[in-house]
Formats: structure tokens, C-alpha cells, sequence
């Protein structure tokens, strides 16, 4: 079961008649409990992939299918794929407008048909999930702090029970804490749940950190998409898109280039590490 | 001479409950003193919540004191003669790039703050002119700024900021909502500022690679400030920063893990280069 | 899907009347549709048609564009034709039981319709070619009187300046919110007109709250950057009366004055 993109493209039009492609001939097959991070740079085309994703936006050319249906089908219910493939823009927590915490959660479950003992069972669950304690639910969403606001938005999509759970850079205007504990639970979701998780970010460490396939967007095509550690071996291209490498892929780079030598790929903090201290090891048998 | 001394500073506002019992004060700035050089580089690091942009505020008396003092140039916030001169001295860029721009058009928008000061048209073209050029976005000009990059915006707002003649620029989280690429742009033209003309910045934020470029920080938690320094002296210690919520650069953290192991760095490692060099001496 | 609303709109070129001072535009509009309000003849129609066609060719600005605003407001415009047509008594040319359209009715709907499309054009075609900056400055030196009366005119002027430039901020949020409900399972299209609104409420409600936050940011911004009212301030653009504006005058009041002859003293057109 998935969902697939066939040679989908997209052309946007704006005020004055101009038509600027903003996706070209994407393929795309996107399977179940995967874990996938999305790059490009401002204007690449990535928060316009992630929108044909559920049907928001409808190709101008080709065809989206979830689990083989076309999903623009006459006879497709794309309300009902809406609730299998959750979507969270950026700063979501603009989105909040409830009275409580936990009506704004049983906001999503409900549209989708759950009655008010199902969604608020699901609202309780998916607040639990993102780390809000019971005795905030009865507040108003609009009470709470920056990173708490952005956890509830996120848990208003999570009550909906999605196979499928896109978030478009959730992360920016966090700070360091507020990031690592998104970038954990939905790491937690991915693996508990089963749920795909497919992240779009600016940072390239945590890409390198948390996800498994990696698809790269530029100029509305889709560049790269496979294993991490095959995408990021294309450092020269990466570059010439305005893209990087996490930092340890540098650090890595600098040191074989200054005669320390080590091995295997390293893209995170734990892979620089455990090969530093490999070679050092090394040195100090030797010695 | 120092261009910024605060002393004692408490900031209090409250937050009202449903009923009268419910109210709290907090302390947002809690007892804060702090000085800061003619054209230096400062960063004030610190979590959301921390109150590092309430400090900020307070700087060119968009706050006031509760109680303690800001002097800027030896001018007192609290007199309200001397505000319109404050806040010409000392510019603030916020982080939201759209809620700062005023103007329809970009020269129109960094023409904003000397028409308020009441310079005379012919010299508010100049400024303009100078302004714009400082930040490289004179191509612009006659540009709406609803179809720049988040990056070009916050451009315009530190030309709209230098063309009152500054002698400081208060960044607040200026890069949060940037992509990298804007990210880039506006921290080295912080820089260029600095360096060329001389300008005091003073940077707010939560991010670690940010603070290298400053030459001193204070790292602020639940309204005080815990630590301050150098950016290598504060880095040194790892753990006290992640008990501030706080993270530190990548080559330090690296650094800290393999010391850990028992690998005989210094504890002056911050950048790439440094981690680099002190590795290959141990080959 | 709000990308077709022109009105409003400012289309830049660098045409005569792009270049004249807000204020002689403002005037210029003003007698216009005075003018037409009064319009009672097929010959003061006719005049005034040649000269909105006049100001259209010297604008720059092309057709379609100017007449893609009439879009928006076609519902209203047809609505009132309409209403004439059938509803005005006089002598029947078509029956179709209890309805009948009369002679009266079909002249009036034209004679209202033409009006009503000029009245859009005239004015739509004055933000055309006029910044909003330009027009904000434009009223506040023309309404500069009302000071007198303790009218805080460039409070009032710098309102709408910064209602002009955030509009198509919010437009964008209001977008943005939408997409981000539809996703929640929102469905704006389909159900009762009860269900409708009430499917406005999440929409209506984030829209507001980040009016008030950039509101709220906004203020801060130009306290920050040495806002403090009117009093003291200078411009980098003042407004300057030159040769051709004199000229635009003299022209409005040809125009006027030919109107008024037509409309009251003319012997012939009535």
C-alpha cells in the first residue's frame, strides 16, 4: 500500500498570466512506515510536492494514486484520504481557534465522522503522545507557550489517525529542546506506530539524524531520492543547489584531506565519533 | 566608554487568571546588569521563554523598567524626553521579516524612520540611497516587499534601521523564520556592520553556531543571566548549557563526547578547523 | 481563487497619469462621478464615456486587465439590471405570464448599467495608476482641512496605508488557514448553508488572531523605529504641485463646466 505520484506536474499561474512550472515530472512511490526527508531550497517545489500528496493541490499533468486508486478520481472520496494522509503546514499552531485544548484536537477526528466520545478518546491519546499533561486540556490553546501551541497542532492532526503524516519544517522557531523533542516523537511514531513520517527541513543534520530515504527537489524536479548515505554522497550537486551536508560529512571530508584517516560513511555526531575513536585505536596499538 | 549599562533591571508583567486569585506576576527580566563596549559584538543566548527578548525591548525603551535602570549613551529610558533619540541610536530587527515593513515600496519602507525624526526630504534620499547600498539591496529599491525573500526583507529592515544612523542594531532572533540561504545573508551583513561601520550589534538568539560570530555572550534562563563570555569559554561547558535548554556548536559537542572518552582535547574547540587540527596532532 | 479581484490594484507604468499629483485624481474622480450621478441625458452619457475612454488610453493600462475587475462585482451589477428589467411599470414589449419586461425598464437597466460599469472603471482606474502611498498622501493633504476640526487625519491616512499593505499579507494567511483546515477535514464546498458558516468559524477565527499578532508586532516596529504620530515628521516624498498638473485642472474644469451646460442648460439630448 502506498502513495504514488506518475509523472505528476504542476503549473502555477499567477496575477500577471505568467505560468512558472512548480513541479516537473515528478515520480514518486512512497510506502508505508517509512521514515523520509524532503530538501530543496526556497522555491524548489517542496511544499508544492508535499500538497498533491493528499489532494490539496490537483497536477496539472499526471496522476496521484493512494493504495492504486487515482485519487482525482470522479468517484474518489478525497475527504476520506485526508484523514489517512495527515498534512502539517508550517507553523501550524497559526491554525489553533478552539476554546479548549481538547475541542481543538477533536476538531480533525470529528470532520472525519468520529463521535464526540471517539475523538475525544483519540484527543486524549495524541496529547498524550505529544507530551501535554492532562491538567492543560481544559485551557485555551491560546495560553500556552510557543513550543506547547506547536505540540497541540500537532497532535489535532495525530487524532486523526493517519497512515501517512507529512509536517512541513516543524521545527523552525523552536528552540534546541522544543526541536529535539519533535524530532523524538516522531521518530517514536514512526517506530510504535508504524506511522510513515515524511519531514521537510532546512537542516541537513537533522535529516542526517532522523530519517532513512531522502528525496531532494530543485527548480520543481525532483533531483535525488534514495538512502541518506547515497544522496549525501553527491556533495558537489547538493552544493550547486544551494544545499549542504550535515556538518560531520565536512568534518569527515577535512580530516581524511589532513591525513587523519577514517572510515565508513559519517553523517551524524555518533558516526563521527565512533571512527575518530576507531582510528585512535588504532594509532595507540601501534604505538 | 560603554554604549550600554544596565543595572539591576526587573521586568514584571502579569497574567491574569479567571479569577482575582489567579493572577501571578512574573518576572520575565529578573534582576539583569550588564554592559556593553562601543562596536562590539554581542550575543544574548537563551531558550524561548528565557527573556532574552524582553531585555531587548527594554534596550531602546520599548519596555520600562520596573525597577532598576538602562542607560543607552548615558541616556535613561525612563526619561521620556530623550526616547525619539534612544530609539535612533539603537534599532531593533525583530523576527518576523512582514510585521516590520511598513512601507509599499522598499525605499519608501527604510525612508520610514528619518521621515519620523524629521530629516529633511533632500538628506532622507541620501540615507536611503547609502542604506540600501550597505545592504546590497539597492536593485530593489522600487520593489514591493511582498515579493522579496524572507532574507531580502530582513535586509530592508536593517537598511530601514541604519538610515537613522545608528550606533547600535538590536537583532532579535532575526534569522528563525529565514532559510538558510537568508540566514547567511543577514549574519554576515551583522558582521560587515560591525567590522566597517562600527555599529554595536547586539544578537539575540537560541542558535549555537550564531553565537561564534560575537565576542562576547550572555546565555540568559528564567530571567537571569547564568553565564557570560567569550563564546569559547562559554562552550567549554557542555553540560551547564544543556541545563539551560541549550545546545552547542556541532564541533564542541563532538569535542566534549570524545573527551569524555578520555581523548585529550582543549576545551577551546568550537569550529570545524579547530576540532580538525587538534585531532590530526593526535595521529 | 481571490487572485481575480483587480480592484484595488495598483498596475505600475509610467503613463501622464501615473505621473499626476494623487490629489488632482482624486479630484479628477470626484467630478466624474458627481457627474454621473447627475447624468441624466444620452448626451451627457456619451460625454462622459469618451471621457473615461480617454483616460483609459492615456493610463497605459490594458483593457483586460481594467475590465477582470468588473469580475468581482458583476454579481451586484447584473443583480440590479436585472431588478430593473422586470420591476420598472410602463408599456410591455415581452410577456411571459406574470412576468413582462417593459420599454421603461430595459432603457433604465441600460442607463444603469452603463453607470454603474463606468463608476467602477472610473474609480478602479484611479487606483490603477496611483500607489496606494500616493493615494493615502493624496488624502491627507486633501483633507488636511479637517485638522481644524480635531480630525486625526494622518493617523487616519497612515491606517489605510498599512491596511493597503497588509492585505495581501492577510489574503495569503487566509489562504494558508484554509488549506491547513481542509486538511483537518473542513469542507467548505458541500453541505447546508447552516453547516457552511459554521465551517467559517475555524477560518474566521485564526485569520483574526493573526491580524491582531501582526498588528501587535507592527506597532511595536514603528515605536521602535521613532513612530510618534504626525507631529514633526517630514516626507521623503512630498507632494508637489508642477506644470501639468495646473494643466489637469484646467482640463477637469473644462470638462465639469461642459457638463454642467450639458446636463442643465443644453437645449438639444434631453
Amino acid at each position: 500500500m502506498s502513495i504514488s505520484l506518475e509523472k505528476v506536474s504542476y503549473i502555477y499561474e499567477d496575477n500577471s498570466d505568467i505560468k512558472k512550472p512548480a513541479l516537473i515530472d515528478v515520480d514518486l512511490e512512497i510506502g508505508e512506515g517509512e521514515f523520509i526527508g524532503i530538501i530543496g531550497h526556497t522555491g524548489s517545489g517542496k511544499s508544492t510536492l508535499i500538497q498533491h500528496l493528499n489532494g490539496l493541490m490537483e497536477p496539472t499533468k499526471g496522476r496521484v494514486y493512494f493504495e492504486g486508486k487515482n485519487i482525482h478520481a470522479e468517484d474518489y472520496n478525497i475527504k476520506s484520504l485526508r484523514g489517512k494522509v495527515g498534512l502539517c503546514f508550517q507553523y501550524p499552531e497559526h491554525q489553533l481557534f478552539e476554546t479548549t485544548i481538547l475541542e481543538d484536537v477533536c476538531f480533525g477526528p470529528m470532520n472525519f465522522g468520529a463521535s464526540k466520545e471517539e475523538a475525544e478518546e483519540a484527543a486524549k491519546e495524541a496529547l498524550k503522545d505529544v507530551g501535554i499533561s492532562e491538567e492543560l486540556f481544559g485551557k485555551s490553546p491560546f495560553e500556552l507557550s510557543g513550543g506547547q501551541k506547536r505540540r497541540v497542532a500537532i497532535a489535532g492532526i495525530l487524532a486523526m489517525k493517519p497512515e501517512y503524516f507529512i509536517l512541513d519544517e516543524p521545527t523552525a522557531g523552536l528552540d534546541p529542546e522544543g526541536r529535539v523533542q519533535l524530532l523524538e516523537l516522531l521518530k517514536c511514531l514512526n517506530q510504535e506506530q508504524g506511522i510513515t513520517i515524511i519531514l521537510v527541513s532546512h537542516s541537513m543534520e537533522d535529516i542526517a539524524s532522523y530519517v532513512d530515504r531522502m528525496i531532494v527537489m530543485n527548480r520543481g524536479r525532483l533531483e535525488f531520492d534514495g538512502d541518506k548515505e547515497e544522496v549525501f554522497s553527491h556533495q558537489e550537486e547538493l552544493e550547486q543547489m544551494g544545499l549542504s551536508v550535515p556538518f560531520f560529512r565536512h568534518l569527515a571530508n577535512d580530516l581524511k584531506e589532513k591525513g587523519f584517516p577514517v572510515e565508513g560513511e559519517i553523517l551524524t555526531l555518533e558516526d563521527a565519533k565512533r571512527a575518530i575513536l576507531k582510528t585512535l585505536k588504532k594509532e595507540q596499538t601501534y604505538d | 566608554m560603554s554604549i550600554l549599562q544596565i543595572k539591576d533591571l526587573i521586568h514584571q508583567y502579569i497574567t491574569y487568571g479567571e479569577k482575582e486569585e489567579e493572577n501571578q506576576t512574573v518576572n520575565a527580566v529578573n534582576g539583569v546588569d550588564m554592559s556593553v563596549e562601543r562596536g562590539e559584538f554581542i550575543a544574548i543566548l537563551g531558550h524561548n521563554g528565557s527573556g532574552k527578548s524582553s531585555l531587548a525591548k527594554h534596550i531602546n525603551g520599548l519596555l520600562q523598567p520596573t525597577s532598576g535602570s538602562v542607560y543607552l549613551k548615558s541616556m535613561d529610558t525612563r526619561d521620556h524626553e530623550k526616547l525619539l533619540k534612544i530609539r535612533q541610536s539603537a534599532g531593533i530587527v525583530f523576527q518576523n521579516p512582514d510585521n516590520q515593513i511598513v512601507g509599499s515600496v522598499v525605499e519608501e519602507d527604510v525612508a520610514f524612520g528619518p521621515e519620523n525624526i524629521g530629516v529633511p526630504t533632500k538628506d532622507i534620499w541620501s540615507r536611503v540611497a547609502g542604506a540600501l547600498e550597505g545592504v546590497g539591496m539597492t536593485a530593489y529599491r522600487s520593489a514591493s516587499p511582498n515579493h522579496l525573500s524572507g532574507g531580502q526583507k530582513q535586509r530592508v529592515a536593517i537598511a530601514g534601521i541604519m538610515a537613522m544612523e545608528p550606533e547600535c542594531i538590536i537583532l532579535d532572533e532575526p534569522t528563525a523564520m529565514l532559510d538558510p540561504r537568508g540566514r547567511q545573508d543577514v549574519l554576515s551583513l551583522a558582521g560587515e556592520l560591525n567590522r566597517e561601520k562600527e555599529i554595536t550589534i547586539i544578537l539575540i538568539t537560541h542558535d549555537m553556531e550564531e553565537v561564534l560570530l560575537a565576542d562576547r555572550v550572555f546565555v540568559m534562563d528564567q530571567g537571569k543571566v547564568v553565564m557570560s563570555g567569550k563564546p569559547k569559554e562559554v562552550f567549554a561547558h557542555v553540560e551547564e548549557l544543556k541545563g539551560y535548554g541549550l545546545e552547542v556548536p556541532f564541533a564542541a559537542e563532538l569535542a566534549y563526547e570524545l573527551k569524555k572518552e578520555g581523548i585529550r582535547l582543549s576545551d577551546a574547540v568550537t569550529t570545524r578547523e579547530e576540532l580538525v587540527e587538534e585531532l590530526c596532532q593526535l595521529v | 481563487m481571490i487572485k481575480d479581484i483587480t480592484i484595488g490594484q495598483y498596475y505600475r507604468s509610467d503613463s501622464i497619469l501615473h505621473r499626476l499629483d494623487p490629489r488632482v485624481k482624486l479630484a479628477g474622480t470626484l467630478i466624474f462621478v458627481i457627474t454621473l450621478f447627475f447624468s441624466k441625458s444620452s448626451l451627457t452619457y456619451a460625454a462622459s464615456l469618451l471621457f473615461l475612454a480617454l483616460m483609459i488610453g492615456l493610463s497605459t493600462v490594458p483593457l483586460s486587465f481594467i475590465v477582470r475587475g468588473l469580475k468581482a462585482v458583476g454579481v451586484i451589477l447584473l443583480f440590479s439590471v436585472v431588478i430593473n428589467i422586470f420591476f420598472i411599470p410602463g408599456e410591455a414589449i415581452v410577456h411571459f405570464g406574470v412576468i413582462r419586461i417593459t420599454k421603461e425598464g430595459v432603457v433604465t437597466a441600460v442607463y444603469l448599467g452603463t453607470r454603474l460599469v463606468m463608476l467602477v472603471l472610473g474609480t478602479s482606474l484611479m487606483t490603477f495608476t496611483t500607489t496606494p502611498n500616493e493615494l493615502t498622501d493624496g488624502l491627507e493633504k486633501s483633507l488636511g482641512f479637517l485638522k481644524l476640526i480635531k480630525i486625526p487625519v494622518h493617523e487616519i491616512a497612515m491606517m489605510m496605508s498599512i491596511a493597503l499593505r497588509f492585505i495581501p499579507i492577510l489574503t495569503e494567511e487566509l489562504d494558508k488557514i484554509m488549506k491547513a483546515q481542509t486538511a483537518r477535514g473542513v469542507d467548505f464546498k458541500n453541505g447546508s448553508f447552516l453547516h457552511r458558516m459554521k465551517s467559517m468559524v475555524p477560518i474566521v477565527v485564526p485569520l483574526f488572531v493573526a491580524a491582531v499578532r501582526r498588528a501587535n508586532d507592527l506597532a511595536l516596529a514603528m515605536e521602535s523605529r521613532c513612530y510618534h504620530g504626525g507631529e514633526g515628521r517630514t516626507k521623503m516624498k512630498p507632494l508637489k504641485y508642477c506644470r501639468r498638473d495646473l494643466l489637469a485642472y484646467l482640463f477637469l474644469a473644462l470638462f465639469l463646466a461642459l457638463m454642467i451646460y450639458l446636463g442643465f442648460f443644453c437645449p438639444i439630448g434631453r
